[in-house]
């Protein structure tokens, strides 16, 4: 059996606690820069606010409910994300974390274990420990936990959190409430085609051919098939493949206009994923450069473009990638548009060890020493601390983050005050 | 077809006069005597933390725990884990804030006991809104 672990309204519950007040009112967290709402408590939910809403369109629905806002503080959200990992995985040995929020367990060879008592253990634990709510969906493949998990989000007072599809009937009383666009996996696409074929639920599509799943959908598709009818094909990826793409994007306060201040943000996105490439030992071949112009604005004059910059080798050198995603900024900048949003997507990412010399162009040897070099003073130093000239030298491009809470456990001078 | 000659290649068997390269070196000093005896230095961290997940920090601000001594800007390590029972020090969030003070369970009734003859006991009842969030297992003080 699987189990699939899903922290509950995740950012909201912790900044809940460390701020108690905020419980049973409704509250939203931000995304980086104040964009748009990132994570909702069930109150804010409640209120019509949904998810991915742009703040500055939602500024009067929050005032008029008195929506508490937060800014993402990531540090603090991703301390306790390890806290919860670290404590699941001393109830199984094995665990995929699959998001900031989310973990697999395997539950396999606990047959002898009353598993409904068990989470029950796992989610208590969680709670008291580390103060954060979660839901436990369990059913014999890792689809069908998923399935799990939603109906104990969908019914909380039936289930308490806990939902376990141990049963052949349990299973058909899933599907058949589950939406077809609600499946894990099954994409757009592939759900409008199905809803063409009167396909609304994921137990009609459990009764389809084999044969015409497969040529419709791939073996992928014929593989959540036999997931959902209980045979379990995917497993547990304990060890996260490498990033396939990487990416550094960001909205702006304030529009910009200038050439020279759009290279200065692109060159620093470009050095952000550098720095991420080198983190997990690989390169990259190709970077993709955008800008957009502010879409909500609609009286502007609107102008969107990327643009894809070949390497002609393999590199993860901050200095190359920043000037290739520069060419391509060169390439696609248009003078007098108000640039609301840009940023750096990597892709064609190789590992160190698969790396291949080309015949007539090759990085500079110094390059790998230089990254190390910096990488190694940057641990020491700070982030940030060397830069390549072409970016701002001055601390002019602070994230906006105007509703930023403590980082509660990982700033000595920032911890709670007891009287 | 014509037959091929072999020829075999001996090697020419030459006097040894390479030396066996040791290549760890061989110290001549006396080793240490206590090198079979070595130990982990003490760390306070492994030492006031038993539990990483659950625990977390806080700073006293005012003096209502003064008789315990718990005084103003000392650093209070909580451990969420431990289950609060009678006579612990607690840090409760109560009526709007957080506050440390020590448990009572007095005839099925739940008091916050200060230590400071300044403040008085708060009884909790159905009104309060309580969350006992963690136990206070060690008091760190700058002296």
């Amino acid at each position: 059996m699987f189990a699939l672990i899903d922290c509950n309204n995740f950012y909201a519950s912790c900044e809940r606690v460390f701020n108690p007040m905020l419980n049973k009112k409704p509250l939203v967290i931000l995304s980086n820069n104040d964009g748009c709402v990132i994570s909702r408590s069930n109150e804010a939910k409640a209120l019509g606010v949904p998810m991915g809403a742009p703040a500055f369109k939602y500024q009067s629905v929050f005032k008029k409910n008195n929506i508490h806002i937060f800014s993402s503080n990531f540090p603090l959200y991703g301390d306790i994300s390890n806290r919860i990992m670290n404590i699941l995985s001393s109830f199984t040995p094995n665990i995929e974390i699959y998001s900031i929020d989310e973990a697999f367990l395997n539950f396999k060879g606990f047959d002898n274990y009353d598993l409904e008592k068990y989470c029950e253990k796992i989610k208590k634990r969680v709670l008291k420990w580390t103060g954060i709510p979660i839901s436990i969906g369990v059913g014999p493949s890792k689809s069908l936990a998923k399935v799990a998990n939603k109906i104990c989000k969908k019914f909380p007072k039936k289930t308490h959190g806990v939902y376990i599809i141990d049963s052949n009937e349990k299973r058909i009383k899933a599907l058949k409430w589950l939406e077809i666009e609600n499946v894990w996996g099954i994409g757009f696409k592939n759900s409008k085609k199905l809803r063409e074929i009167k396909v609304k639920n994921a137990y009609n599509f459990t009764s389809l051919n084999d044969n015409w799943v497969r040529k419709k959908m791939t073996v992928v598709g014929l593989k959540l098939k036999k997931e959902l009818e209980g045979e379990s094909i995917l497993g547990l990826e304990e060890i996260r493949p490498q990033k396939k793409a990487i990416a550094t994007t960001r909205s702006f306060e304030n529009t910009i206009t200038t050439f020279k201040n759009l290279e200065e943000r692109i060159s620093t996105f470009a050095i952000c994923c550098a720095e991420k490439l080198r983190v997990q030992n690989s390169n990259c071949n190709s970077i993709y450069v955008f800008v957009k112009s502010n879409k909500f604005k609609k009286s502007e004059y609107q102008y969107r473009k990327g643009i894809v910059m070949a390497t002609p080798f393999s590199t993860n050198s901050n200095v190359v990638i920043s000037k290739y995603a520069v060419m391509g900024l060169g390439k696609i900048f248009k003078p007098g548009i108000k640039y609301k949003k840009a940023g750096v997507i990597i892709t064609g990412i190789t590992s160190d060890k698969s790396y291949q010399i080309t015949l007539f162009e090759n990085e500079k040897t110094k390059h790998k020493k230089l990254m190390k070099t910096i990488d190694f003073i940057q641990k020491k130093e700070g982030q940030n601390k060397i830069k390549l000239a072409n970016q701002d030298l001055k601390k002019r491009w602070k994230m906006k983050q105007e509703k930023l809470s403590y980082n509660y456990t990982t700033k000595l001078n920032e911890i709670i005050k007891v009287k | 077809m014509k037959k091929e000659k072999l020829n075999f290649l001996i090697p020419k068997k030459e006097d040894n006069l390479g030396q066996w390269l040791i290549e760890q070196g061989i110290s001549a000093g006396f080793p240490s005597p206590a090198d079979d005896f070595k130990e982990i230095r003490i760390s306070l961290d492994k030492e006031l933390v038993k539990n990483e997940e659950a625990t977390f920090y806080a700073r006293v601000s005012g003096d209502s725990m003064q008789g315990a001594g718990l005084e103003n800007g000392d650093l209070l390590i909580i451990d969420r884990s431990i289950e609060p029972l009678n006579n612990k020090i607690a840090v409760c969030f109560v009526d709007g804030e957080f506050t440390v003070k020590r448990i009572k369970i007095e005839s099925k009734k739940l008091y916050l006991i200060p230590e400071n003859k300044k403040y008085s006991p708060i009884e909790i009842n159905e009104e309060n809104e309580l969350i006992i969030w963690g136990i206070v297992t060690y008091v760190i003080k700058k002296l």
